[in-house]
């Protein structure tokens, strides 16, 4: 497979910003100046070192500058490089690293005010995620609401490791407010790193710390279904960027598994969590952690039960595969109009409502 | 399938239980408030002893954060790995569509109509003044 299909949604582009330069103009004259005075540099992470192999493809390493932070190299290299319809802007920017809740929430305004006239306004392939504040969901909240009327904007972002775990109610109102504007949770790979990346502490190596992620996701997985998210926002759609999903079906067994006997623990939950997920939860495409023969991929989706859990995804411009072959050889052709046009468009009802 | 007596009424008082063999099926007999129900003593998800587990109440909940408790003494926990079963239907929590526990008709007799017959009362002594637990199997 070359290219993809007509109508294809990539539901994890990261467009980046390229300094902090480029978001003082979106912060107001207050935290534009601490932001000055204080000296405040990039708010790198250990999440994608910026000379990781995987942080960014070769082929879309710019000559200088940040990979994905300029609109023609996402345009050339995402866009038309594929051949997308849509594309959903997914922005790590560090503000999980905050410890003030006002600078948090004044750097996520700026980077959403920034997302629209840098992106949104000059590119209508592109939609975007919400980046909130989650030092504090109330602050969180007030940033959905200050975005929600922007249909451009199809989801609240999260990372999938912060101080506690997803499905606490103290997060509830977050869930609320993107039910009620008919936006996904997106929960992407990443951290505040207050807590090792590994639920067995503190790992060594980069390699450690991406692929034990996976281990993350899947307890917030646990979290929001057995803290009964889902039975308080039975429409709340949530997506798994970044996570990879060959442990999903597996995951889900053991969850299930357990519930039958410890359910009365979490009364709310009143049917199998397996059926849960595949009805509120989805993940995207890439990484495919792939079993290196198309049978073994094609069996992996048969455990998950259901052919409308997983979402076109590129990762641009992180390195999960070469070439234009994003979607994997050897799943069928109506799996594969799935995961690239209707399942995404099932998940973001928005795009939905602004492209016919 | 016939009739086979248990033992008298009396030996199974309510919320009370007694796991009896009758054509080699081992079956527990359950007394609430005055209803019997028979379950087969094998949890069909891995055998375990029904007769053995928490007799318990139904925990629903509305909402996160709520929990009713109604039907205490009416639904039993498998001793080995928890999974609920309604005494009365032998349907499960989980899965009531899939998964249940055979159950079977149990009723109470008075000795007399049980001396009539026809009741399997093999080895159990059948006074007319008593009444008696019975079985279909």
């Amino acid at each position: 497979m070359t290219k993809v299909l007509p109508g294809t949604i990539d539901c994890d582009i990261h467009p980046a910003v390229p300094s902090i330069q480029a978001l003082l103009p979106y912060l107001d004259s207050h935290w534009r100046e601490m932001a000055i005075i204080r000296g405040i540099d990039e708010l790198n992470t250990i999440s994608y070192p910026l000379n990781s192999p995987l942080s960014c493809r070769p082929d879309w390493k710019p000559a200088e500058g940040r990979p994905g932070s300029t609109l023609a190299a996402v345009q050339r290299e995402a866009l038309d490089g594929f051949g997308t319809s849509i594309a959903i802007a997914n922005c790590l920017y560090g503000i999980q690293l905050f410890f003030s809740e006002d600078m948090a929430a004044a750097f996520a305004r700026a980077l959403n005010a920034w997302m629209v006239a840098e992106w949104l306004d000059k590119e209508p392939r592109l939609r975007a995620s919400i980046v909130v504040p989650m030092q504090n969901p109330e602050l969180a909240v007030d940033e959905i609401e200050r975005w929600a009327g922007d249909k451009r904007f199809v989801q609240v972002l999260l990372l999938v490791s912060g101080d506690r775990p997803l499905g606490k109610r103290a997060n509830w109102p977050i869930y609320a407010a993107a039910e009620r504007h008919g936006l996904a949770v997106g929960i992407h790979a990443g951290s505040n790193y207050h807590n090792p990346p590994t639920p067995v502490g503190w790992s060594t190596t980069h390699t450690e710390d991406y692929v034990n992620q996976a281990q993350a996701f899947q307890s917030q997985v646990s979290s929001l279904i057995c803290e009964g998210v889902f039975s308080k926002c039975p429409d709340l759609k949530v997506v798994l960027l970044e996570s990879g999903f060959t442990w999903l079906p597996a995951h889900l067994w053991r969850l299930t598994k357990f519930w039958r006997g410890l359910r009365m623990e979490i009364p709310w939950v009143d049917r199998a969590p397996s059926d849960i997920a595949r009805s509120n939860i989805r993940v995207s495409l890439q990484p495919v952690d792939g079993p290196p023969d198309a049978a073994s991929l094609n069996r992996l989706f048969e455990h998950m039960q259901s052919d409308e859990m997983v979402l076109f995804s590129t990762d641009y411009p992180h390195w999960q595969f070469d070439g234009t072959e994003a979607v994997p050889h050897g799943i069928s052709p109506d799996l594969a109009r799935r995961i690239m046009v209707d399942n995404p468009r099932a998940t973001y009802a928005r795009i939905s409502e602004t492209v016919s | 399938m016939s009739w086979h007596v248990i033992g008298p009424a009396s030996e199974i008082p309510p919320g009370g239980r007694k796991l009896v063999t009758v054509r080699g099926r081992p079956i527990a007999v359950f007394n609430i408030d005055g209803e019997y129900f028979g379950l087969l003593n094998r949890c069909p998800h891995q055998g375990g002893p029904m007769c053995e587990g928490l007799l318990t109440g139904l925990v629903e909940s509305s909402e996160p954060g709520k929990y009713s408790y109604s039907r205490k003494g009416e639904i039993i926990r498998c001793p080995w790995h928890g999974w609920e079963f309604d005494v009365r239907t032998g349907q499960s929590y989980c899965e009531p569509d899939r998964i249940r526990t055979r159950t079977y008709p149990i009723e109470v007799e008075a000795g007399k109509t049980v001396v009539e017959g026809p009741y399997v009362a093999e080895k159990i002594p059948v006074k007319v003044e008593e009444t008696y637990i019975v079985v279909d199997v």
